[in-house]
């Protein structure tokens, strides 16, 4: 069993490391683009609000399975080829970007009319206005939602093992087939999976107590 | 003297209500005008295209001899550039009926964001003139308090002091004792007042018969979208010459008598 351990650990650590790897890109640049579109469905023109709008709908109603193996699968008949590890990333940041970008439009949608007008009326530019008057209010209401999404893009990148990446889930796997003890190694990757996740809550309801002042 | 503000034949509609039917008014400076009538007449309308918060259908608005919000540009008016209309705001001072302060921010914050981002002086010149107009509405003690942590009367001073502080060619009041508790209404239109008393340029919009009597140069009472009479306090509130200023005026006859 010692010996099992001494095998195993080293693996689902590196595991760990590409699920975390993968898990802080895709959350940064979902929530980069996300708030670029999500502004766009707020303040773009005509044009633009569509394409937000059919963009976002469209991806929020497809499983990430399906997003990542048409990536995979399917571009490359297009003449677009990435690796696995490309294809898993963009897949899962195009999913993310989706659900940022309407909990973007969701939090600044919910600041009073009154807070732009307010602002509008000391002198500020749109930018100012947004940064320092709406977002300011907005990102409080903006956490829960998106620690929600932060900890669906963990537990979504294990899906990524489907395409040969080595990330947590397929380390483990490895590992079972090798021990050919799954117990101990479920459950140990169970709770890693979970400390990670818990971690991101914890820094959520941080972020919210951070934010506290904000009272109405 | 030419006039500060000139509203010229002023039309705007939501749908097929139409909201205002052609208001044209003059406020010269050091002017107090008081905008009188029953809700739904039109007055926070007003005020709000003089602000360029709402868009409006046909005239024109002009501070000094700027127009807000459009320019004409081959005989067609067109709306000016978000950057150009809120320059034009940064001259015009506005108070809500709901304060709408910047909840995440301090009262002196509050006081001094327009100062540092629209006037672009350093903070310390920022800090120090908010912190004079705090003093002048009476709030010294609470510079370092977030707006949940003040009454609605303190609330409104503050928001009086942030339109006050970027020296506004002409201030803006929008009810702004509506959603006081009766004890609250005295401290803020005794802020009002004073400023007043100071020689600045306010469009009023209020119920408050008292205040506007004492201190408005000119009532202007709307009705239906439109100006149905104005003149001097003493004339308008005591003598009203049409059934629908009378009307509107019994409403208050315990404070007018």
């Amino acid at each position: 069993m010692l010996h099992d351990m001494s095998f195993a650990l080293p693996q689902l650590l590196r595991g760990l490391g590409v699920t975390l790897e993968i898990g802080a890109i895709v959350v940064t640049a979902g929530s980069l683009a996300g708030f670029v579109v999500g502004l766009s469905l707020l303040y773009g023109g005509f044009a633009v609000r569509l394409a937000a709008r059919l963009y976002v709908d469209t991806i929020r109603g497809l499983p990430v399975l399906v997003l990542i193996f048409v990536i995979y699968f399917a571009l490359p008949a297009f003449g677009l080829r990435f690796s696995a590890f490309q294809a898993g990333i963009t897949a899962l940041s195009i999913f993310a970007t989706a659900h940022i970008a309407e909990i973007v439009r969701g939090g600044i949608d919910s600041i009073p009319r009154a807070q732009m007008d307010a602002a509008k009326a000391v002198g500020l530019t749109f930018w100012q206005r947004l940064h320092l008057v709406i977002l300011p209010q907005a990102v409080r209401r903006m956490v829960p939602s998106w620690v929600n999404v932060a900890v669906e893009i963990v537990k979504g990148s294990a899906l990524l093992s489907l395409l040969g990446i080595i990330d947590l889930l397929l380390a483990m796997q490895n590992v079972v087939g090798v021990t050919f003890s799954p117990l101990p190694f479920y459950g140990l990757t169970a709770f890693l999976y979970f400390a990670v996740n818990f971690t991101i809550s914890r820094i959520g309801g941080l972020m919210e107590r951070r934010f506290a002042y904000l009272k109405y | 003297m030419a006039p500060i503000l000139k509203i010229s034949d002023l039309h705007k509609h939501f749908g097929p209500l139409e909201v205002l039917r052609g208001i044209s008014l003059d406020v010269d400076p050091g002017q107090v005008v008081a905008l009188v009538g029953a809700s739904g007449s039109g007055k926070t309308t007003l005020l709000r295209c003089v602000n360029a918060l709402e868009d409006y259908h046909k005239g024109s608005i002009s501070l000094g001899d700027e127009q807000i919000g459009y320019q004409e540009l081959n005989g067609r008016r067109v709306r000016l550039p978000e950057s150009r209309v809120a320059r034009q705001r940064a001259d015009l001072g506005m108070v809500f009926q709901s304060y709408n302060l910047f909840p995440h921010m301090t009262v002196l914050d509050n006081v001094a964001l327009g100062l540092v981002y629209v006037q672009k002086k350093s903070r310390a010149e920022a800090e120090r003139i908010a912190l004079s107009w705090i003093e002048r509405v009476g709030l010294a003690e609470k510079v370092k308090s977030y707006p949940f942590q003040l009454s609605g009367g303190q609330q409104q001073r503050v928001a009086i002091a942030r339109a006050v502080a970027m020296q506004p060619k002409v201030m803006l009041f929008d009810e702004v004792t509506s959603a006081l508790d009766p004890e609250l209404i005295g401290e803020v239109l005794a802020v009002m007042q004073n400023l007043a008393r100071g020689g600045q340029t306010m469009l009023v919009v209020s119920h408050e018969m008292m205040f506007v009597r004492e201190v408005a140069h000119r009532v202007v009472f709307m009705d239906g979208g439109v100006i149905v009479e104005q003149g001097p306090p003493e004339e308008v509130l005591v003598r009203p010459r049409t059934e629908r200023l009378q009307t509107f005026l019994t409403r208050f006859r315990g404070v007018l008598r």
